[in-house]
């Protein structure tokens, strides 16, 4: 009965698109995340991947180094030597939360639930992308030195 | 200064409405035609290659069929058109006296459908919603943007406004951050524009038909992730009022062609 219960329970924060889904917790230390969210280094060939997909956003704004493909965005500076630029403790907090840098900031927090206005409802309470995804981009991000 | 010098000076800037910070000045103002290239622009051009025109024509057949049970045509009511029509498209969302709130071309075709004809409403984005609107619309063009202009309205631009100028969504990014900011950028390489309302409704290649303002300002607002504004919400009227306000002056194109 009481399993019963807590399975209903799960479905239903499951399915409450409003409720915020818990991220692991982050230190944040001078202006970076020196630790990586999973405790494990990310892989830089599936990060490459990930900046290059649309759906992850990334080149909607950012140009870079990918002569594969014409559709880059200007609205944002080119990601070619953003390793040589910041440390990837910096890196990683760009990508969790870039209004540390600069609060006006276009560019989105891609570790963040809350404080955030209408969102999708199949996306409420989501960060745009997981932990894994975070330290493979930042991964990929450390290599782009010139 | 001269007390003449002064009365000019103030004279001017009763003229020109003004500016709120961020908007785009009238003389910099650009539809999103001057932002295509030139395939698309002379498909725009050439009223034989628009196939827009096609629902132009779909509307002028409607607009004098009989609808409802009233059994009477748009045309019974209003004549011709190309008269009567003339300058309509360009002043709205409108302020609609029994409701006390704007309404959109599309919501006057359906009041009037309702009120007039004892006619079922034409569901959003169907083809003769739309096309009785690309006909209505496509007898403002050229004609200069005025709506907003009615005092009544001046509340609904300002919640359209405060909308435009709101982050929201999962990217967090408003309106303005794109329309007002970038608009000379690329976003995964195609121009951003300034995204003005000219040219509705229009008919969009990505689309391959004929599509409203409203599903364009729906589909930049999944395009940010946020949960669209339903069709005929107050707040996507706000919306679209304060975009034709803020392209005021600027001509219409309607049936206009987009990439
Ligand atoms: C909506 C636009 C936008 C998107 C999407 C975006 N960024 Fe940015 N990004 C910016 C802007 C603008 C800057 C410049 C600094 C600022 O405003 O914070 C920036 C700065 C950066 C920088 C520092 C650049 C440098 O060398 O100075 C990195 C690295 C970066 N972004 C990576 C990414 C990655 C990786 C993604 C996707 C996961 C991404 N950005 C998505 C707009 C964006
Ligand atoms: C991340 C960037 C971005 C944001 C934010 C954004 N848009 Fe857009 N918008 C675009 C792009 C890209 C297009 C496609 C180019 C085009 O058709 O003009 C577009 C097109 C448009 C158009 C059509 C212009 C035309 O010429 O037909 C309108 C109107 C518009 N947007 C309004 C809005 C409104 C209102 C919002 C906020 C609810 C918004 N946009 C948010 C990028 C954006």
């Amino acid at each position: 009965m009481i399993h019963i219960a807590a399975l209903i329970a799960a479905s239903l924060a499951l399915t409450d698109g409003t409720r915020a889904q818990a991220l692991v917790s982050y230190n944040i230390v001078g202006d970076g995340i020196p630790e990586s969210l999973t405790g494990a280094p990310g892989d830089a060939a599936r990060g490459r991947a990930l900046v290059l997909d649309r759906s992850t956003t990334c080149i909607l704004c950012h140009s870079g180094p990918f002569p594969e493909t014409r559709f880059q965005g200007d609205l944002a500076p080119d990601l070619t030597g953003a390793g040589n630029r910041w440390s990837t403790s910096q890196l990683r907090l760009r990508l969790v939360d870039a209004s540390r840098f600069n609060r006006e900031t276009i560019m989105p927090s891609y570790y963040r639930n809350d404080g955030l206005v209408r969102v999708g409802r199949n996306l409420a309470g989501k960060p745009i992308l997981s932990p894994s995804q975070i330290e493979d981009i930042v991964a990929y991000l450390a290599t782009l030195r010139d | 200064m001269s007390v003449a010098r002064t009365i000019i000076a103030a004279m001017l800037l009763v003229a020109a409405p003004a500016l709120l910070a961020g908007e785009i000045p009238q003389d910099a103002r650009h539809s999103g035609y001057s932002f295509m290239g030139p395939d698309t622009r002379a498909m725009q051009d050439d009223d034989t290659s628009n196939p827009g025109m096609l629902f132009v024509l779909d509307g002028e057949a409607l607009w004098k069929t009989r609808s409802g049970s009233a059994g009477r045509a748009c045309a019974d009511c209003h004549g011709d058109a190309r008269e009567s029509m003339k300058g309509v498209a360009a002043r709205y969302p409108a302020f609609d006296k029994a409701l006390g709130r704007p309404v959109t071309l599309d919501q006057r075709i359906n009041l009037c459908r309702a009120n007039h004809q004892q006619a079922t409403p034409l569901s959003h984005e169907s083809r003769d919603l739309l096309a009785l609107s690309a006909f209505v619309a496509h007898q403002s063009r050229g004609v200069a943007i005025t709506a907003g202009d009615d005092p009544q309205l001046k509340p609904f631009v300002e919640q359209g406004r405060a909308l435009f100028v709101q982050r929201q969504g999962q990217l967090n990014l408003a309106c303005t951050n794109c329309h007002d900011d970038n608009y000379d950028k690329h976003l995964a390489g195609a121009p951003v524009t300034q995204g003005q309302p000219t040219g509705y409704p229009l008919y969009r290649l990505e689309w391959q038909t004929l599509g409203s303002l409203e599903r364009r300002l729906r589909s930049c607002m999944s395009g940010v992730r946020a949960q669209a504004f339903d069709y005929g919400a107050p707040e996507l009227v706000a919306l679209e009022l304060y975009l034709m306000a803020r392209a005021r002056g600027m001509p219409m194109e309607s049936p206009a062609v987009r990439p």
